[in-house]
């Protein structure tokens, strides 16, 4: 397609049709002294010199496949089998945006319908979605669709304090002008009974994560009774590796299950692009935000993939769309799609195992440090919180200075009371050798 | 002229609902131009009873193959019974839009607001129009 500019008399007639005289009018309302600031730019360089700059300064980094982490929080140092970057790699896939034409767009389409019926399958749930930008914003979605659920009758989401810190942030930002409270976590711990004890008839929705964010796992029936006595709607923020060993959230009631979808094959990446998935109750399907791909019939009577229920969203109901944001992590859901059918049932439990048995080894193993602690209050599945004798950020910094070890997430800068506690995640990919040192190097710090 | 049915025991809004008060009661549908419009009707999103509702709120959605168009209240008052029926059999609106495919029945609390809405021959001219 030709690129066609406009001409100066394109941009007189659109100037005298929105009634202002020059482009920069448009930009009156922000202050003056910001509007066209000096950049101080270096001079220009070569494509060549340019590209020896940003090697040598990527040579700053750590890069995650050669060192030991022991850092999680939400963002998990998984293995991704090379086929998954291998196929989302492929030009007809990595390119394609919004798949509105089906005609054109099968091999698009039929991988996010592939998408959704595995995450229906893992997380238990009829309906998912063809994804959000990642875990937080899942979670807003679902708030948002909870209040929709109630018809804005309601004003009230209780959250767990269990439910990662940046997510319930995100979840009150989009909250922010509507009228809505947000309670439950006003302390740092993950207690049922606090939380219980804040459900009431206002209530759209109950959320807890599974395992919490504290890596441990708690019962949820209790949780979605509370929550379903008073006709509220039970989310449960799930890490999709947990449930490939865990019951499915969809088995013990709950009626929207979100989460973060970057342990399915997508790295680390400095911290995107990740994926939000998103599943509920086909009873709640047109009430739920995003894009949604179904199966049908052509008029030959062959199977073919189709945007549906698009009725939901901005470009059909404008301002009465279900959310403002309808497009959805294409690129990212295939990658989990693919990772997800490579590993299958089996190989998806097995990784599991691998991140369960290896967080174990390495709880007893530090447990047998002097002066640190393992929290064993509650069943634990990847991560655990360990008591430590000094602050987190000395002993992290000793890990990585004498070991070249990430060290874990410093509890306090989220949980205030938490002092000294670190946060550990063990996956798949930490060797019994790292797992060693760290506790090695643990014990070094403490003396 | 189109050939939309519009009794003239109905009122009709602008944005195409009915209205036929019954004993106080205003029973609320949306037209067969409305229907015609919309094709083959796939859900419709019903309000509570007992929701108190003003003239012109949205109360509902119907939703067709084609779109999804706000169902707006023509008169004010409380919501006193839904059309349930109506759920996994839409098309009931397509084929019998003032009767069997009613959608909600309202106790008018300022029956005055009657006056407001256009009447058969008005509302068939308004179609026309927009024909």
């Amino acid at each position: 397609m030709t690129y066609l500019p406009h001409t100066d008399a394109d941009i007189e007639a659109m100037l005298k049709v929105i009634g202002i005289r020059r482009i920069e009018d448009m930009f009156a309302d922000v202050p003056e002294k910001f509007r066209f600031p000096a950049l101080d730019l270096p001079e220009a360089i070569s494509q060549m010199e340019a590209a020896w700059r940003l090697e040598e300064m990527s040579h700053a980094n750590l890069p995650g496949g050669k060192t030991a982490i022991f850092l999680g929080a939400g963002a998990y140092n998984h293995w991704s089998p090379p086929v998954v970057n291998h196929t989302i790699l492929r030009g007809e896939f990595l390119t394609a945006y919004t798949p509105y034409q089906p005609e054109v767009s099968q091999g698009t389409l039929q991988a996010i319908y592939e998408y959704q019926s595995m995450i229906c399958a893992l997380t238990g749930m009829q309906v998912s979605n063809a994804s959000h930008y990642d875990g937080a914003t899942s979670l807003a979605e679902a708030a948002i669709m909870a209040l929709n659920v109630h018809g804005l009758r309601r004003k009230k989401i209780v959250l767990c304090a269990g439910i990662h810190p940046e997510y319930r942030a995100v979840v009150r930002t989009y909250m922010q002008g509507m009228g809505v409270t947000i309670t439950g976590d006003e302390d740092d711990s993950a207690d049922w009974d606090r939380l219980i004890a804040a459900v009431d008839g206002d209530t759209a929705m109950v959320a807890a994560q599974y395992p919490n964010f504290f890596g441990q796992v708690q019962a949820i029936p209790r949780l979605v009774e509370a929550a379903h006595e008073y006709g509220a709607l039970m989310c449960v923020v799930a890490d999709p590796i947990a449930l490939g060993l865990l019951k499915p959230p969809g088995w013990m009631g709950a009626d929207v299950v979100v989460g973060e979808g970057q342990s399915l094959g997508i790295p680390l990446s400095f911290g995107g692009p990740y994926l939000g998935f998103f599943a509920t109750r086909e009873e709640h399907v047109r009430k739920m935000a995003g894009r949604l791909v179904g199966e049908t019939l052509d008029t030959r009577g062959e199977t073919g993939y189709v945007l549906t229920l698009a009725t939901r969203e901005q470009h059909i109901r404008r301002a009465r769309a279900t959310s403002n944001i309808c497009t959805n992590q294409g690129l990212m859901a295939l990658a989990a799609c693919v990772y997800m059918s490579v590993m299958g049932k089996h190989g998806l439990r097995r990784v599991a195992e691998l991140c369960y048995h290896k967080a174990h080894y390495a709880a007893d193993a530090i447990d047998r440090v002097d002066g640190y602690q393992v929290d064993r209050s509650k069943p634990f599945f990847k991560e655990f919180v360990v008591q430590c004798p000094k602050p987190v950020a000395e002993i992290n910094d000793y890990l990585l200075s004498e070991y070249g070890i990430i060290g874990g997430y410093d509890l306090e800068r989220a949980y205030p009371s938490r002092v000294n506690q670190m946060l550990i995640a063990v996956t798949e990919q930490n060797t019994r050798a790292e797992i060693d040192d760290l506790a090695q190097a643990l014990s070094e710090v403490a003396k | 002229m189109g050939d939309w049915k519009a009794p003239t025991d109905c009122k009709y809004t602008k944005t195409d609902e009915w209205v036929r008060v019954e004993n106080g009661e205003g029973v609320v549908g949306i037209t067969d131009f409305a229907q015609s419009q919309l094709s083959d009707l796939v859900y419709v999103e019903l309000p509570h009873v007992g929701d108190t509702v003003k003239a012109g709120d949205e109360i509902g959605v119907v939703e067709s193959v084609k779109a999804a168009a706000p169902l707006k209240s023509p008169v004010s008052g409380e919501v006193v019974a839904v059309n349930e029926a109506l759920e996994g059999s839409e098309s009931t609106i397509n084929q019998d839009p003032f009767g069997s495919g009613w959608i909600v029945r309202i106790r008018l609390s300022n029956p005055a607001e009657m006056d407001d809405l256009m009447d058969a021959a008005a509302y068939q001219q308004y179609c026309d129009e927009r024909a």
